[in-house]
C-alpha cells in the first residue's frame, strides 16, 4: 500500500480539510486511491462510510483508477443542442470503448459530465479539466492523437 | 435600443487581472477606503438603500441581508462568495473572475468590513481549476499590498456537484461534508459556516459593490428597474448569432437581449423559445419576450431571472427532447436527501423519457403537472423546488409538442 499519509496529514489542521486532501490525492494520482479513503477517515476521526460518503458524493472525485487522460463530454442543454451525441458516437469510435470505460492501455477515460461553464462555443469536452471549446465529430481523432 | 452598461465588467479587457497595480490605477481598493472611514451600520444602509438585490438567482436585498450578520452576536463571523456557478449555460462569473478578480476581492472586504468578518471564502467549481489560480494570484498581490488588512481569504474549489451552489450545500462542502443543503431556518447570516454568522454572496453580487460605494447608493438605484436596480450580466447560448456575454440596465426586454445585443437567430430561423436563468428557469414563447429582465417582472410571467443565462433555441428544435434532457440533469444533481426531490427528479425523467419515445399517455401530461406543482412547493431547497419548472412552462406554452408525441 502507497503512503497516503503525507498528502493526507498536510491537510489535518485545516478546517474542512477532508474535500481539500481528497483533491491533493487526485492532483497526485489522477483519482483517489480506495485505500486512501481509510486513511483519510483515520486522519480525520470519522467512519470509513463516512469518509467514502464525501468521496462519492462529488462527480469530479473518481475513486479508483482512471486513465491517464479523462476525456469528459458535456450533455447540458447547450451542448446536447450543438450536437454533442455526435462527439460522443465519434469518442466511442475513436477509443473503441463505451462511455464510463477507460482504454486497456490505461491512457482515456470517457465519461459524460454537465455544464463546465464554456457555453460561448458548444459544444464543449474536457480533459483532464481543460476546456476544448466548438469541437464536433470532424475534430475529435486530432485532438486525441495530440495526446497519444 | 438599450447600451451596454457595464459596472461588473468595468475592468473588462481594460486591465491585466495578474497585476494588481492595474486595479488600482483603475481606482481600485478607493472603495475599500472609503468603507473603512465609514461606521458599519451607514455602510450597510447605504448598500441597502442602493437596492442590490443578490445576482445569484434568489434575488434579496443584499444589504438586508448583510445587516442580520452584522446584528447577530458572534466571536467569529465569516464572507463566502459563492463561486460555484453550475447552472448550464452560465459562465458571467468565470468572466468576472478571470478579468477582474481584485473586483471581487474588494466587494468581499467591504462586506468583511461591515459586518465584522475576519475569515472569508471563495467557493469556487471544480471545473475551473484555471480560475482558482487567478484567485490565488489576486489574493496574495492584494495581502502584499496589506490591502485586505487583518481580513484573510482562502479559495475552496468544488468538486463537480450542482447542488452546492444552493448556500447551505456549499456551507456543508466548505465544512468537508456531503454538499446537502440544510434545513432552514436558521439561515446562515445568522447560523452558516461551523454554526457562525455566515454572508454568502455571488461573485457579481460582491462586484457591484465596490461601485456601490464609490458613487454611492442614489447612483445605482437609478439605473435599470426601480425594483431590481442596476445591471445584469448575460450569456447567450444556443441558436443566437452572439454566442457571448454582456452587461445591460435590468430594464431591458428579453426581446432586446435576443434580437438587439444577441443579433437575433441564425440562417434566417424562426424564433421558438428562450429559456432564461439556466437549466432551472422557465421556457419563454414569442409573445412574452417583450417582459423587462428584471427579477419581478420575470417572476409575474412564471419565469425566472436566475444566473442569466439565455438559452435560445429555434423553429427546428424539438422541445420535449431538450425537456427530457434537462430531466435527467436534474435526476443526476439531486442531492437525495429529501424525498420529493429524490424521487420526484427520478420519475419526472422517466415519464420524459416515455413521451419522447411515443410511449407516453394523455394522463401522464396530468401526472406531470400534478408531481412538477407538489415539488415545486415541497422541496427542502432550491434545486427541487426549481426542477420542475422547465416541464410545467413547456406543457403551458407548448403543450402541442408533447401532444404530437402521445401514444
Amino acid at each position: 500500500m502507497e503512503d497516503y499519509n503525507a498528502i493526507i496529514n498536510a491537510y489535518k489542521d485545516v478546517p474542512g480539510g477532508l474535500i481539500e486532501a481528497y483533491h491533493a490525492l487526485q492532483r497526485s494520482f489522477n483519482y483517489i486511491p480506495e485505500d486512501s479513503i481509510d486513511k483519510a477517515a483515520e486522519v480525520f476521526n470519522l467512519s470509513k462510510a463516512r469518509a467514502y460518503g464525501v468521496a462519492s458524493f462529488y462527480s469530479y472525485f473518481n475513486i479508483g483508477k482512471k486513465g491517464k487522460y479523462i476525456v469528459r463530454i458535456c450533455e447540458s442543454a447547450p451542448c446536447h443542442i450543438a450536437g454533442a451525441n455526435k462527439v460522443v458516437e465519434a469518442l466511442e469510435k475513436e477509443l473503441g470503448i463505451k462511455m464510463g470505460e477507460t482504454t486497456n492501455d490505461g491512457k482515456f477515460t470517457l465519461e459524460f459530465t454537465e455544464c463546465v461553464g464554456q457555453c460561448q462555443a458548444t459544444p464543449v469536452i474536457t480533459i483532464n479539466s481543460k476546456p476544448y471549446i466548438d469541437v464536433s465529430a470532424e475534430k475529435i481523432p486530432a485532438i486525441l492523437k495530440e495526446l497519444a | 435600443m438599450q447600451e451596454e452598461m457595464r459596472i461588473v465588467l468595468r475592468n473588462c479587457g481594460k486591465i491585466d487581472p495578474l497585476r494588481i497595480e492595474d486595479y488600482i490605477n483603475a481606482g481600485g481598493y478607493k472603495a475599500l477606503e472609503k468603507a473603512h472611514r465609514m461606521d458599519q451600520k451607514d455602510l450597510i444602509d447605504e448598500v441597502r438603500r442602493s437596492g442590490l438585490r443578490g445576482r445569484g438567482g434568489a434575488g434579496f436585498n443584499c444589504g438586508m441581508k448583510w445587516n442580520f450578520s452584522l446584528t447577530a452576536v458572534s466571536n467569529q463571523k465569516y464572507v463566502v462568495c459563492n463561486a460555484d456557478e453550475g447552472e448550464p449555460g452560465t459562465y458571467k462569473d468565470r468572466i468576472i473572475m478571470e478579468n477582474d478578480p481584485q473586483s471581487l476581492l474588494e466587494g468581499m472586504a467591504i462586506c468583511a468590513y461591515a459586518i465584522g468578518a475576519k475569515q472569508g471564502y471563495i467557493y469556487c467549481r471544480g471545473e475551473y481549476p484555471y480560475v482558482v489560480e487567478i484567485l490565488n494570484k489576486a489574493i496574495s498581490q492584494a495581502e502584499e499590498k496589506g490591502l485586505l488588512g487583518d481580513f484573510s481569504v482562502e479559495v475552496r474549489m468544488g468538486a463537480g456537484a450542482y447542488v452546492c451552489g444552493e448556500e447551505t450545500a456549499l456551507i456543508e462542502s466548505i465544512e468537508g461534508n456531503r454538499g446537502e443543503p440544510r434545513f432552514k431556518p436558521p439561515f446562515p447570516p445568522v447560523e452558516g459556516l461551523w454554526g457562525k454568522p455566515t454572508i454568502v454572496n455571488n461573485v457579481e453580487t460582491f462586484a457591484n459593490i465596490p461601485m456601490i460605494v464609490e458613487k454611492g447608493s442614489e447612483w445605482y438605484k437609478s439605473i435599470g428597474a426601480s425594483n431590481y436596480p442596476g445591471t445584469k450580466v448575460f450569456t447567450l447560448t444556443g441558436d443566437v448569432v452572439n454566442r457571448t456575454y454582456f452587461e445591460v440596465p435590468t430594464d431591458t426586454t428579453i426581446r432586446q437581449v435576443i434580437y438587439g445585443f444577441g443579433g437575433g437567430l441564425p440562417e434566417g430561423k424562426a424564433f421558438k423559445a428562450v429559456q432564461i436563468g439556466g437549466t432551472s428557469g422557465g421556457f419563454i414563447p414569442d409573445e412574452l419576450l417583450d417582459t423587462p429582465i428584471d427579477f419581478d417582472s420575470m417572476a409575474a410571467i412564471g419565469a425566472t431571472l436566475g444566473s442569466g443565462a439565455v438559452f435560445v433555441m429555434d423553429e427546428t428544435r424539438d422541445i420535449v427532447d431538450i425537456v427530457e434532457r434537462i430531466t435527467k440533469f436534474f435526476e443526476h444533481e439531486s442531492c437525495g436527501k429529501c424525498s420529493p426531490c429524490r424521487e420526484g427528479t427520478k420519475r419526472m425523467h422517466e415519464m420524459l423519457q416515455q413521451i419522447n419515445h411515443g410511449q407516453g399517455c394523455a394522463e401522464d401530461l396530468a401526472l406531470m403537472e400534478r408531481l412538477g406543482s407538489v415539488m415545486s412547493k415541497i422541496c427542502l431547497c432550491g434545486l427541487g423546488q426549481a426542477a420542475p419548472a422547465p416541464v410545467l412552462t413547456t406543457l403551458k406554452h407548448f403543450r402541442g409538442e408533447y401532444t404530437a408525441k402521445l401514444n
